[in-house]
């Protein structure tokens, strides 16, 4: 039922993401997927539904996204039998708080930017070893709320470099089920490896998690005896334009070129006209281009076969000041067009 | 993988586009030298009714006030953006960092928040200011009982 080849866990019988949701603020609703999103909101403080910070406003993000995603499966939140979130913000509050209204069961993951694919695999091998039969995976991040906890408060007065990254205001939220049932399929899943190649650039987190994203999806490849042209895209999650420009040289230092290459961190928003620097990132940033973007089109068949690879920066703000380097991770999820889908 | 962190280190320089030094100077040399022009013109107004300390000291304050108020309004952070330096040098900037966290903060309270972050951007200049200029009195005091 479930065949491992080095760290690539394949599904003979792939368990399915039958509905999903994307949630946004005003810039990403600037942006070129704005037409995609389940939701975009002018005001993401929400202060008109009675959120006091910039923490609550992101858990409402996510639970926003979570009903729209249960609203599409035809579900309701009793049916769920887990949840997997996580977010940027410390202890996972976000989603602490999302999951405090929704009432579900929950396990928190911290996978950074990498979460979106991080609980999609989780959630897609529970369901396939038949532990869970309906499961949310589901992650945000928002702009101002992480602007406070990794950087300076919103109103202080600073340059960003061309190499930073804009967080996203944004929440993604995916039903998957057990094998059999329609929807896109998930068809293998890898738990990539903590990559520390010495960047100590906070605003370069593309170079710091390029390593992760390119070891990946090596081990990827050469376990399932695949190679990109066998797939319509390559997903990676928030490299931006630096770190995408690394993975496509380091790639063909290993002799496994990625012309199908396209980056969510690139593809949300207009990095010409938006001033998001070298692109978008945030843990909202792959989970809204895949709900908005990739498995729509999966559904419709514009894509039949493509890979998500998920990276995150797994620093925090003390071990930067403690002048650690960044270790990177990237995880990977092979989704197919589903026959009946 | 093929790659060592000291080529990498060598990729990842070669692929990070630089900051745009040209633009980002004329930028910060004009609004900085606009915040010390408006400065200017206020000494200038004091000095009508004032004396020169009294009008400097006059000038500091209006222009701390009018940065505070660009901060709560977004409108300073807005403008370093594109100057940079040009917005952080001058009086303007030192406000703006102490107010940013202040208005930032208050979602966690008066005290907790507010009150302990309030100098969180400023704080090392004012403890390693205070610091060099204590020593520099020790030094000017020892520099007199010489000379």
């Amino acid at each position: 039922m479930v065949t491992r080849k080095d760290d690539t866990i394949l599904f003979d019988r792939p368990p399915v993401i039958a509905a999903w949701a994307a949630a946004g603020g005003k810039k990403e609703g600037e942006g070129p997927l704005a037409k995609a999103f389940d939701l975009l909101v002018q005001d993401a403080s929400f202060a008109g539904e009675g959120c006091a910070n910039w923490e609550q406003a992101e858990s409402l993000l996510q639970q926003k996204a979570a009903a729209a995603c249960l609203r599409k499966g035809g579900v309701s939140r009793k049916e769920i039998d887990l949840v997997l979130a996580g977010d940027l913000q410390a202890q996972c509050t976000a989603s602490n708080y999302a999951l405090r209204a929704l009432g579900a069961p929950y396990a928190g993951v911290y996978g950074a930017c990498s979460t979106m694919a991080e609980t999609l695999a989780l959630a897609a091998c529970l369901a396939a070893g038949g532990m869970a039969r309906q499961l949310l995976a589901m992650t945000s991040s928002h702009f101002c709320a992480a602007e406070r906890q990794f950087r300076t408060p919103l109103v202080y007065g600073a340059k960003r470099t061309p190499t930073a990254q804009w967080t996203a205001t944004a929440a993604g939220a995916c039903l998957l089920r057990a094998p059999g049932q329609r929807g896109v399929r998930v068809r293998s899943v890898t738990f990539g490896r903590v990559q520390d190649y010495a960047v100590r650039d906070i605003n370069n987190m593309g170079a710091a998690m390029m390593p992760a994203a390119a070891s990946t999806l090596l081990r990827y490849f050469a376990a399932s005896g695949t190679e990109p042209a066998d797939f319509d895209a390559v997903f990676t999650g928030d490299l931006g334009a630096v770190g995408s420009a690394l993975l496509g040289e380091q790639m063909a230092r290993e002799g496994v070129p990625l012309p199908n290459h396209r980056d969510c961190g690139c593809l949300l928003y207009d990095a010409a006209c938006q001033d998001v620097q070298a692109g978008g990132s945030g843990a909202g940033c792959s989970a809204a281009v895949l709900c908005a973007q990739i498995l729509p089109a999966l559904q419709r068949g514009d894509l039949r076969r493509v890979l998500l690879v998920a990276t995150g920066a797994l620093m925090s703000q003390t071990t930067f000041l403690q002048g650690e380097s960044i270790p990177g991770i990237a995880h990977c999820v092979e989704l197919e067009r589903g026959e009946d889908a | 993988m093929k790659l060592q962190p000291n080529e990498y280190a060598r990729m990842v320089q070669r692929a990070s586009p630089p900051s745009a030094v040209g633009r980002d100077c004329l930028w910060a040399f004009f609004v900085g030298g606009g915040i010390c022009l408006l400065g200017e013109v206020l000494r200038q107004f004091f000095l009508r009714w004032y004396d020169a300390p009294m009008a400097g000291t006059l000038t500091s304050i209006a222009l701390i006030f009018l940065s505070a108020v660009c901060t709560v309004a977004g409108w300073y952070q807005k403008l370093a953006a594109k100057a940079g330096a040009g917005t952080l040098v001058p009086i303007t900037g030192f406000a703006n960092s102490v107010v940013s966290p202040a208005v930032e903060f208050k979602a966690e309270g008066w005290v907790p928040g507010t009150g302990a972050r309030i100098f969180a951007i400023a704080g090392p200049v004012i403890a390693y200011g205070t610091a060099a200029s204590a020593a520099w009195g020790v030094l000017y005091w020892l520099l007199g009982k010489v000379g």
